[in-house]
Parts: C-alpha cells; sequence; structure tokens
C-alpha cells in the first residue's frame, strides 16, 4: 500500500484531507523505477479548483499514455496545510507518489488567471524549489509554466524555466525528447534550456533582458544567447478531433468545481469580442468531429461513473453540429439518468426547447450576457447582441416558464459614458416589463420576475484590440457601480432586479500583472514575502500589503493601469506571436473608436493573421 | 430486488467522509454496469442506504450498503463487477439477496465491534487488563456529549455490550451503534483514559469497525446480535425473519 506524505496526525487536523491523499479512481500509478521522466503537473489554487480545469486532465492522460513518463498532480495545499507544511519543514508532494515535488524531472504550471500568480510561488516554496530560476541548481526540476498568462509572462518571467507557448499537445514529446537526450549526453541545465529554446513555442525568459526608455516603457528586448529565437510562435492542435483526448479523466472523492464529464466541442471563438482575451488567444475556431464527442460521451460516463456531463466551448451555439450532438447526448443521458449541464448557449427557440428538455424550467435560470448597457458601446466592443434579441429571447423564455434572468455587464470598457450605464438599468428594466407583458396575472408564478444583473470591471488583456486602452482606477470602478445602482433603482420595476458588483482591488491588480513587465515580478515576490497567498480568495486578499509592496518596490501602479499606450508602443509581450497580427489588433481598436463591428469569421474573414494556421474557420469553403 | 453489500475500508480511503464514500459508490456502481434502481422525480437518485456512517479516520470490515436492482445474474457476479470499480482502500467483502420484508440497512443497525490499536504498539494505560475489567465494572458510566445546540448527560454503560483487552495492545468493544443510542468509541476510550487517570494522546490509536450487528432479540429480550449480512438469503442463512 501507498505511504501517505503526512501522518495521520497531520490528515485528521486538515479540512478536507482528501486534498491530499491522491488515490483517486483514474489517477495513474506507475512504478518510478521504470519510467525515465517524472513530470509533476500544478494548478496553483484548492484541489478543488484544480481539479476541474480540463486541460490538466488532457495533458495528465497524454503524458501517461507514454510509457516512458509518470505524470502526477499537484495543487496549492490550503492554508491550514500550508501552515503545518512551512512549520514541520515537509516538502510539497505530488500526489500520485506521495514523494517530493522536488525529486521530479519537471514541474509543469498552468496559469490560468493572475490572481494566482503568489500560489505559484507558495508552491515552489513549500516543494523546497529556489523561487527564482536562476537561483535552481542542476538537480531542481525544470519549472515550466502554461496556460492563457503565459501570453504575457513577463511579470512572473523570474520564476519560471520555460514557457510553454500555445496549446500543449504538440511539442511536449519533442521536450521532453530532448530532455532525455541532453541528459545521455551529460549535458547541463543551461544545455537543456538552451536546446528547448530551439523547440517551436518555447520561451526561456532568462535568455532575455528587458530595456527601458525613460518613460518606463519598453525600449528594446536584448537577446543574451543566440540559440534563443527573436520571435515565438504559438503551438496550436491543427486537427483537433485526432488529437488526444483524456477518456478516463480522474475522479475526485471530494465535490470539485466541475464534477462531471467536460466534453471540448471546439476550441476557439468566431465572434471577435474586443475585450475577449481568449476569442483571440485560441483562434481560429476548430470543430472537434460530431460522430467522434459522441463517442467520447459515452466512454468517458462509462470510465467515470459521473452523473453529469457538460459542454465546453468558447461558444457553444456556434458549434455547427450542436444539435445533432444534443439530441444524442439528451436520448443518451435519458436512459442512463445522466443529467446535461448546458454551458451559456445564445437564448433563442432551439435552445430553450433543449434546456426545457434537461433543466428544470422552474429551478433554472437564464443568462444573457450583453457585457454593456447601450448598443452604442455594444458595438464598440464588437458584442453583437441587440437589445430586439435580448427582449425577443426573455419573451420566448418567459412564455416558456422561465422567471429567473442572469445579465452579466462590464463597467469601465473604453469610451463609456454616462449613458451606456444608465443603459445597464434600462435593459434590465425592460426584461422585467416583457415579463409582465408575455405572463398573464393568473400564470406567474409566484407573481414574481428575479432579474439577477451582475457587473464586473473591465480589464485591459495582452493580445486584444483593447491592449491600448486605458483602465479606470478603483474610485472611478466604485463611481461607475454606485451609477449603476441608482440607475437599477431608478426603476419602475426595480424591485424585480437585483444588483452585484464586484471587488475593485483585485480588479486593479489584476490590470497591473495582466499588462505588467519583468519589473513587476518583485512586488508579486515581495507581497509573497509578507504572507499573500490565495489573492483569488477576498478572505486572503489583503490589499493593503500589496499596495505598500508597490510602494516599497519603487512602482507606480498608474503606470500599467490607467495609461493609455501609443499606438507604436513596444508591449513586454510584443515578441511572442499568437497568430493574430498587432496590425489587425490595432485597426480593431480603431474601429471601436469608431463604434463600428465586425463581422465574425464565419460570415467574413477581417483578415486577423489566424489563417496563416491553414485550419478550423480559415478553411471552411461558403 | 435488495443487495446487501458489506465492505472493508482502510488506508488513505479512512480519510473520506461518509458522504463522500456514498458519492464514490454511486458513481462506482455505474461503472460496474450494475442495473441499479433510481427514484421518480426530475433529479433521479440511486437508492441506497448505509448501515452506519464511519467516521473519518477510522477503518473498518464491516461496512454495509443496501441497493435496490432491476436485474442482475449472481450475488457473486455482482460483487466480481464492484470490485472492479473500487480503488485501493475499498474492498467488497459479500453481497447478498435481502428479503423484501427485512428492514433496511440503517433502520437495522444495533451494534457495532470496534478495535483500538496502538499505533507504537504501547498502550498508554498501566495493567490495561484489571483497568479496563474495573472500568466495565462501573454501576455507571456518565458522559457529556456537547453538540452544536445542546449538552446532553449519557450512561454509556447502557450501551457497551462488551468491553475488553486483547492481545497485542488493543481494546475490544462492542457497543450500541443504532441511530437513537450511537456510542462513538472514542468516547469509550475517553472515559477509560480519564478513568485511569492516563492522557488521552491524541492519533496515537487506529480504530478499526469490525463487524455491524442487528439486533434479532425481540422487545426486552436479552440481545441476539448477529452481523448484518445474516440477514441475506443468499450468501449466509438467513435468520432475521
Amino acid at each position: 500500500m501507498r505511504k501517505l506524505a503526512l501522518s495521520d496526525d497531520i490528515l485528521m487536523q486538515v479540512e478536507k484531507p482528501a486534498r491530499y491523499i491522491g488515490n483517486e479512481v483514474n489517477s495513474v500509478m506507475k512504478d518510478k523505477n521504470k519510467v525515465d521522466v517524472r513530470f509533476v503537473m500544478c494548478f496553483p489554487d484548492v484541489y478543488e479548483i484544480g481539479m476541474s480545469h480540463l486541460g490538466i486532465q488532457i495533458l495528465y492522460s497524454m503524458f501517461n499514455a507514454w510509457e516512458d513518463v509518470w505524470c502526477e498532480r499537484v495543487y496549492s495545499p490550503w492554508t491550514d496545510l500550508d501552515a503545518v507544511m512551512r512549520r514541520e519543514h515537509i516538502p510539497l508532494f505530488g500526489l500520485e507518489s506521495q514523494e517530493p515535488v522536488k525529486n521530479a524531472d519537471f514541474l509543469g504550471i498552468t496559469i490560468q488567471y493572475e490572481m494566482c500568480y503568489t500560489n505559484i510561488l507558495q508552491v515552489l516554496d513549500l516543494a523546497q524549489i529556489p523561487l527564482l530560476a536562476k537561483e535552481r541548481g542542476e538537480d531542481m526540476p525544470i519549472v515550466i509554466g502554461g496556460g492563457p498568462c503565459s501570453y504575457n509572462p513577463e511579470p512572473i518571467a523570474d520564476f519560471f524555466d520555460l514557457f510553454y507557448i500555445g496549446e500543449g499537445e504538440t511539442q511536449y514529446r519533442p521536450l521532453l525528447d530532448w530532455y532525455l537526450e541532453n541528459k545521455k549526453r551529460g549535458g547541463s541545465r543551461l544545455d537543456f534550456l538552451k536546446g528547448a529554446a530551439k523547440i517551436p513555442g518555447i520561451y526561456v525568459p532568462q535568455f532575455y533582458e528587458e530595456v527601458y526608455k525613460e518613460d518606463g516603457t519598453v525600449k528594446e528586448r536584448k537577446k543574451l544567447c543566440e540559440e534563443a529565437p527573436d520571435k515565438i510562435l504559438k503551438e496550436i492542435v491543427t486537427d483537433v478531433s485526432d488529437c488526444h483526448y483524456p477518456m478516463k479523466p480522474v475522479v475526485p472523492f471530494i465535490k470539485v468545481t466541475q464534477d462531471r464529464v467536460v466534453l471540448e466541442i471546439q476550441r476557439g471563438c468566431i465572434r471577435g469580442c474586443r475585450f475577449c482575451q481568449a476569442g483571440q488567444l485560441y483562434r481560429p475556431v476548430r470543430e472537434r468531429d460530431v460522430d467522434k464527442l459522441k463517442e467520447y460521451a459515452v466512454e468517458m460516463l462509462q470510465n467515470t461513473g459521473h452523473e453529469e456531463i457538460s459542454l465546453s466551448s468558447l461558444s457553444s451555439s456556434d458549434y455547427s453540429k450542436l444539435d445533432e450532438l444534443l439530441d444524442f447526448l439528451i436520448d443518451e443521458c435519458g436512459r442512463k439518468h445522466t443529467n446535461i449541464s448546458l454551458p451559456s448557449l445564445r437564448i433563442d427557440a432551439f435552445s430553450l426547447d433543449v434546456m426545457s428538455k434537461v433543466q428544470d424550467v422552474k429551478k433554472s435560470s437564464l443568462t444573457f450576457a450583453p457585457e454593456a448597457g447601450s448598443q452604442r458601446l455594444r458595438d464598440v466592443i464588437n458584442k453583437g447582441l441587440t437589445e430586439e434579441v435580448i427582449l425577443k429571447g426573455a419573451a420566448l423564455a418567459f412564455e416558456g416558464g422561465w422567471t429567473r434572468v442572469k445579465l452579466y455587464f462590464m463597467l469601465g470598457l473604453p469610451t463609456e459614458t454616462e449613458e451606456d450605464i444608465r443603459g445597464i438599468g434600462d435593459l434590465s428594466n425592460k426584461i422585467a416589463a416583457t415579463f409582465f407583458d408575455t405572463v398573464p396575472k393568473d400564470k406567474r408564478v409566484n407573481g414574481k420576475v428575479q432579474i439577477v444583473t451582475s457587473t464586473s470591471f473591465f480589464i485591459p488583456k495582452p493580445f486584444t484590440p483593447f491592449q491600448w486602452a486605458p483602465m479606470c482606477t478603483k474610485e472611478q470602478f466604485l463611481e461607475k457601480a454606485y451609477q449603476t445602482k441608482q440607475g437599477i433603482m431608478a426603476q419602475l420595476n426595480q424591485k424585480s432586479i437585483k444588483y452585484n458588483w464586484h471587488e475593485a482591488d483585485v480588479s486593479v491588480l489584476e490590470g497591473v500583472f495582466a499588462r505588467g513587465d519583468r519589473r513587476v515580478a518583485r512586488v508579486i515576490l515581495e507581497a509573497y514575502r509578507r504572507g499573500c497567498i490565495f489573492d483569488s480568495w477576498s478572505e486572503y486578499f489583503h490589499n493593503d500589503v500589496w499596495l505598500s509592496c508597490f510602494e516599497d518596490c519603487g512602482l507606480d501602479i498608474a503606470f500599467y493601469t490607467t495609461r493609455e499606450r501609443a499606438d507604436d508602443e513596444i508591449f513586454p509581450w510584443d515578441f511572442l506571436d499568437c497568430g493574430v497580427t498587432r496590425a489587425f489588433l490595432l485597426r480593431e481598436w480603431k474601429k471601436a473608436q469608431s463604434e463600428t463591428v465586425s463581422q465574425n469569421c464565419r460570415s467574413q474573414c477581417q483578415g486577423c493573421g489566424a489563417n496563416r494556421f491553414g485550419v478550423g474557420v480559415c478553411t471552411e469553403s461558403d | 430486488m435488495k443487495i446487501r453489500i458489506k465492505f472493508a475500508k482502510y488506508g488513505a480511503m479512512k480519510f473520506i467522509g461518509h458522504l463522500d464514500m456514498m458519492r464514490f459508490f454511486q458513481k462506482a456502481i455505474r461503472r460496474a454496469g450494475i442495473d441499479v434502481k433510481y427514484s421518480a422525480g426530475f433529479s433521479p437518485h440511486q437508492i441506497m442506504s448505509f448501515a452506519s456512517p464511519l467516521g473519518v479516520g477510522l477503518e473498518s470490515t464491516g461496512e454495509y450498503m443496501d441497493i435496490e436492482v432491476n436485474s442482475m445474474t449472481t450475488t457473486e457476479a455482482l460483487k466480481e463487477a464492484l470490485n472492479g470499480a473500487m480503488v485501493e482502500g475499498v474492498e467488497i467483502l459479500s453481497v447478498g439477496v435481502l428479503p423484501d420484508t427485512v428492514k433496511n440497512a440503517m433502520a437495522s443497525v444495533a451494534a457495532a465491534s470496534y478495535r483500538l490499536q496502538s499505533k507504537n504498539g504501547a498502550f498508554a494505560i498501566p495493567n490495561p487488563e484489571e483497568t479496563v475489567c474495573a472500568f466495565y465494572a462501573q454501576e455507571t458510566i456518565p458522559y457529556t456529549k456537547e453538540t452544536k445546540k445542546s449538552v446532553i448527560q449519557l450512561d454509556l454503560k447502557q450501551g457497551i455490550y462488551d468491553v475488553r483487552m486483547e492481545t497485542g495492545a488493543s481494546l475490544f468493544m462492542t457497543v450500541n451503534a443504532s441511530s437513537s443510542g450511537n456510542i462513538k468509541p472514542s468516547m469509550v476510550f475517553e472515559k477509560l483514559c480519564e478513568f485511569a487517570g492516563a492522557e488521552i494522546p491524541a492519533a496515537a490509536y487506529q480504530i478499526t469497525r469490525l463487524e455491524t450487528y442487528t439486533d434479532l432479540a425481540g422487545e426486552g429480550a436479552p440481545h441476539r446480535f448477529v452481523p448484518l449480512s445474516a440477514c441475506c438469503t443468499e450468501e449466509s442463512q438467513a435468520e432475521c425473519y
């Protein structure tokens, strides 16, 4: 039997010990003496969040399908265990082997959101791996970063030996092969990194230096080693139907956020909303073959025993075979007492019909994401949802028996005016009014409709048309939230509308990290040293500590957030190529300012540059 | 058809709580392809009843769960299929068919036996055999149970049916495990340590539930404890009806 890394004593005193024992169904055990490479995959947040991530399940399954590799998992120990491990000097361990992470060849960290940056340091620290890549000796694991935040890796560049830019399915085998070859040759860590830098999609931060102008912006990037390429193009899977899919995902014992089979139906999005980073990063849209998806669904439900299946994509309604897939799933799942959890679909007659089949209409709610309150601002952000479409969808839904509607908006979008903000209240009110117009009095359940309007604060992200845009200050954000609240309170149907808004402090910080440069690393390091971890958990977020760290490190938050960038400013992430050209993004930025919409990829190519990959929607014939 | 399943739980699995074990079995039953019966309604769930929740940290060789199936081949095949869907630390020990007249697992439970084993080989009480005898010979063993809502005074003596030392520095006990009068083995141990004037060493002991019993005796008659599996018509002969 496996020996656990933590004593019974410790496991009995921490919350949810199941987070740390491994042994889950479909977790993979191997003989460590019979593999050549040991890889530990990390999601730097608590187990329940990390276990819900599809990307890790894909890579875990792919790595373990290779006979010479053993891939394990590790997540951030929760604060209770964190304290015990520090006190008793217990090294962080892989869930499968229960052995120290520092004994592995690689530690791969997926970076899904900026607010996990201090957790990356927590993981390294608990693993007893030096926090700075430069300080790691020959016997330390190679620390790799990946995921959406690696598209601006600079604020955390110092902590990583290398970043893998793009989709993980393509270059890991060449990377591991090079690792083994270098080892056989007796090559050093530096030799490995130099060779790795030549592999497509691999970025080795220590081979570059960022040089700044007097005004603080980037002057140039200096290469410190000839193996390092000038530009790094993201990796992309050309045939998504024929790439690895985790048929036996790990099934956690405890309830996790995504406690179901996840079926990725497509990658990318045709829509081109100008605030959305994912919509640019994962271009072009590539659909998975519907027959394969049906097979996957059946087999994965069988292999996991999950009671629920969910579809995953950025915009499921755009999947061309959605009807066929849903018909199949409704039939299959009905026979097997399996639930279908639907991703946010465009609300129309078709989706309402599907939803009424798989959900309890009385208990479920409908979601619209207009993102902006007025048509003018929706044109600016290129969100092709009109008020007419929303109200028509709402009317249909109310006729179908739904009484709960969720609305998502962003505050602080470029060019936003008070009138746009008033539009949020107006639209919420019109939806409530639609209910009263549509549903006769005697048919109203409890006589009520419930509208929940939520706003988040807009944060400009790299590789979007808004990467040039200024972000609001905390005070501006809060003022906008106040105006939104006032706008809603002034409505006739205000009693039917509930308003939620996000914290502003975290958004400001996220804004710094999103478009930060290498200098930001020292603030992150300092905040970690002063005790910041789990910043995405409001109960552990200490804004005052962060503010004092910026001050003590001599960095100005406003430089990264509220400053409008010149068209030709060099960005810290410009050395990466996400497939979409800077010229296209700039064009879109100009179009946004002139309130001009762009067609989606399927209607008319906008020449973003992603057609160079020659796949997906770019090769669809009309 | 009602099926009674007996299983063991040990090793890392002792850290999986009762509700998560239920979830684990629901998924395992689906993986094993068992034709389990579902409840009616908008969100149907498997018809499943656990005998008695096992505390986190405890191991067991005598856990029970009842399910209902629409069809099955043999109890042996069902056991094999389920064992194929287990993880290290959970083992299906036996599967039997229950007569319809038998109460479900939870309602059937009357008592359970436990072993409390020192993890380092030493038992923290001096002269354990005599001390345990003297402890059990007390007229009453009052215990104050504090819950979130209230403080209850119990007499443990009523619910301890047997308690004695075994060879190898372990304490054996059979205690009430019914839903109304359940006694945790740690409560008995706590009182024993108090009686012996010894410190209670945290987590230095591993507690194992050995068996879960139902009581065949009628109202007022002396207890007749038999394992819950004895109620099955197959596997072992039934005495329960």
